[in-house]
């Protein structure tokens, strides 16, 4: 089922626009497909490019611009119930294709045949579901290289991230309670590191390594490298991952520290 | 009696530590996935197979037994490095392409004969490490990552209609995420009679870490978690494997997901002319 659109305007639905076009245009004027005679919207005021399942919303330098969420914008990647709008006018946008779809079915990898090729034999291109516009899904040969952030520069005793990063990927998974590793003994001694990454290294590579893992159920500590395993109530880990309880007292290297939840 | 040479450099598999894992994950019943490792030429191959029934896991598995078994024979005696007479490129390059063609005919063969398995395909990536460097080649979204200096970065682009939108400017990495196009592949292996692989050379160096996987693992894992995950354990590789197949599966596990990680201990020039041969074979 395609996305759709739906208008209204104080409260009241006028009209309901399935996105069935690679290319809808929004306007004033009668030749859009979206046709909202009112002054305040320009003759042809923004353009919705739907791609398979996305699609995205672009304001054609109208007079008096567009906002989704409440927010000014230029240029946006549509989400299930996002609210444009126009004046006085409200469209919803609905995508619910995940939910209606089968999810596992939804995961699998497809191939989208290349359109046009010009070695392809002619007949038998074929385009899954829409249309895909060519130039788009021309076939890219550049190198592939795009660059990440870089990372939180490595710190010789103890490391941690300062800030939670918000989870983008499309699975929120419960995450267990906050926790703390407070250090007791050292140079360090009263620092607190928050566990906010699924993953905070004790030590430094090619040394002396631990890993601190949040996981669903809980957070775990695991030797990696060195001479000396880690200790927990001091009893020494062995190679797999141990399970920290509320106040664990960890050791590594000389170094004491307190594992405890938070709040 | 033991020469000592300088500039004999290391055997390919004392240079290289390779590690591989792969795993269904939390939903599906069958693994599509294939992997494949050859330390004693420098081989390492990963495939995600797609197609009903169990012709996802058949495509992989012929993508991987062919590039592997084919290329690993054909280094028993020739030298990487020599030309390649045909295509006037470096013999490994030249390997590598060919035989993800000849893996593409084979599958594609199969599919045309065999109505179960019609329409299979899967999509491939694969280094061939020499000479200091590693050929990198694929086809699809499987990816090949490269750790250096405690940086991650994707080294092969995928043949993906959402990496198409991305470098068409379309859509940012930030929103890609979000995408619902994930997971179309606009190349695959075995789908048409002749496929196209991309294949570039890279200079390696030593502490290098090269992450080979399927689309299971970097649709459900940050790219900083496996970026702070190779980190950290750097010096524990069948930790580190572990450990980012756990992170795919405890975020949903939703694909079956493969890794491949390669890291780099040594130098392992390619020995040239007559006289470094000759020393090479003394000295195994």
């Amino acid at each position: 089922m395609a996305a759709k659109l739906i208008l209204s305007m104080d409260g009241a639905v006028l009209k309901e626009y399935p996105l069935n076009k690679e290319r809808m245009t929004i306007g004033r004027k009668a030749h859009n497909d979206i046709v909202i005679d009112n002054l305040a919207i320009s003759g042809e005021h923004a353009a919705i490019v739907t791609i398979l399942h996305d699609s995205f919303l672009e304001d054609l330098d109208s007079t008096n611009g567009l906002e989704v969420n409440g927010v000014q914008t230029k240029k946006h990647f549509l989400q299930n119930n996002d609210l444009i709008e126009i004046g006085k006018y409200k469209l919803k946008y609905l995508n619910d294709q995940v939910s209606q779809t089968n999810a596992a079915d939804f995961e699998k990898t497809m191939v989208l045949r290349a359109p046009v090729r010009p070695e392809a034999p002619a007949g038998e291109i074929k385009l899954s579901q829409t249309q895909v516009n060519p130039s788009m899904a021309a076939e890219i040969e550049k190198t592939g290289r795009f660059g990440m952030q870089p990372p939180a520069a490595p710190v010789a005793e103890v490391e941690a991230s300062p800030a939670a990063q918000p989870a983008a990927t499309a699975p929120q998974v419960a995450a267990p309670q906050a926790a703390v590793v407070q250090i007791l003994t050292g140079p360090n001694a009263g620092k607190e590191l928050e566990l906010v990454k699924n993953l905070t290294t004790l030590g430094k590579p090619g040394v002396q390594v631990a890993v601190l893992t949040r996981r669903p159920h809980g957070f775990f500590i695991t030797h990696v490298e060195g001479a000396v395993h880690p200790s927990v109530n001091g009893q020494t880990l062995g190679d797999q991952p141990h399970p920290l309880q509320d106040h664990d007292v960890i050791e590594l290297a000389g170094i004491k520290m307190e594992f405890y939840f938070k709040g | 009696m033991r020469f000592e040479i300088a500039g004999v450099d290391m055997r390919i598999d004392d240079a290289l530590e390779i590690i591989s894992l792969t795993n269904p994950g939390m939903v599906r019943s069958h693994n599509e996935d294939s992997v494949a490792c050859d330390a004693a030429c420098g081989l390492v191959v990963l495939a995600d197979g797609m197609g009903g029934y169990n012709a996802g896991e058949v495509a992989s598995g012929i993508a991987v037994s062919v590039v592997a078994t084919e290329i690993c024979q054909r280094l028993q005696e020739a030298n990487p490095i020599d030309r390649d007479e045909a295509s006037g490129d470096e013999l490994g390059v030249a390997l590598l392409r060919d035989n993800i063609r000849k893996a593409n005919l084979s599958i594609y063969q199969a599919a045309q004969s065999q109505p179960q398995y019609s329409g299979m395909g899967t999509t491939i990536v694969a280094g061939l490490f020499y000479d200091n460097s590693v050929v990198a080649g694929h086809v699809g979204d499987s990816r090949m990552y490269r750790l250096r200096d405690g940086v991650l970065e994707t080294i092969t682009r995928d043949h993906s209609l959402l990496q198409e939108q991305i470098d068409s400017g379309m859509i940012s990495i930030e929103d890609a995420r979000q995408s619902k196009n994930k997971n179309l592949v606009t190349r695959a292996v075995g789908i048409d009679a002749d496929v196209e692989p991309e294949i570039h050379v890279h200079e390696v160096r030593i502490g290098d870490i090269y992450l080979l996987c399927s689309d299971g693992l970097n649709d459900m894992v940050e790219d900083e978690d496996i970026q702070s995950t190779l980190y950290a354990m750097q010096g524990n590789l069948p930790l580190a494997v572990d450990q980012l197949i756990q992170l795919a599966n405890d975020n949903g596990g939703r694909d079956n997901v493969s890794v491949i990680l390669v890291k780099v201990k040594g130098e392992f020039a390619a020995s040239r002319g007559w006289l470094a041969k000759l020393l090479n074979w003394f000295g195994k």
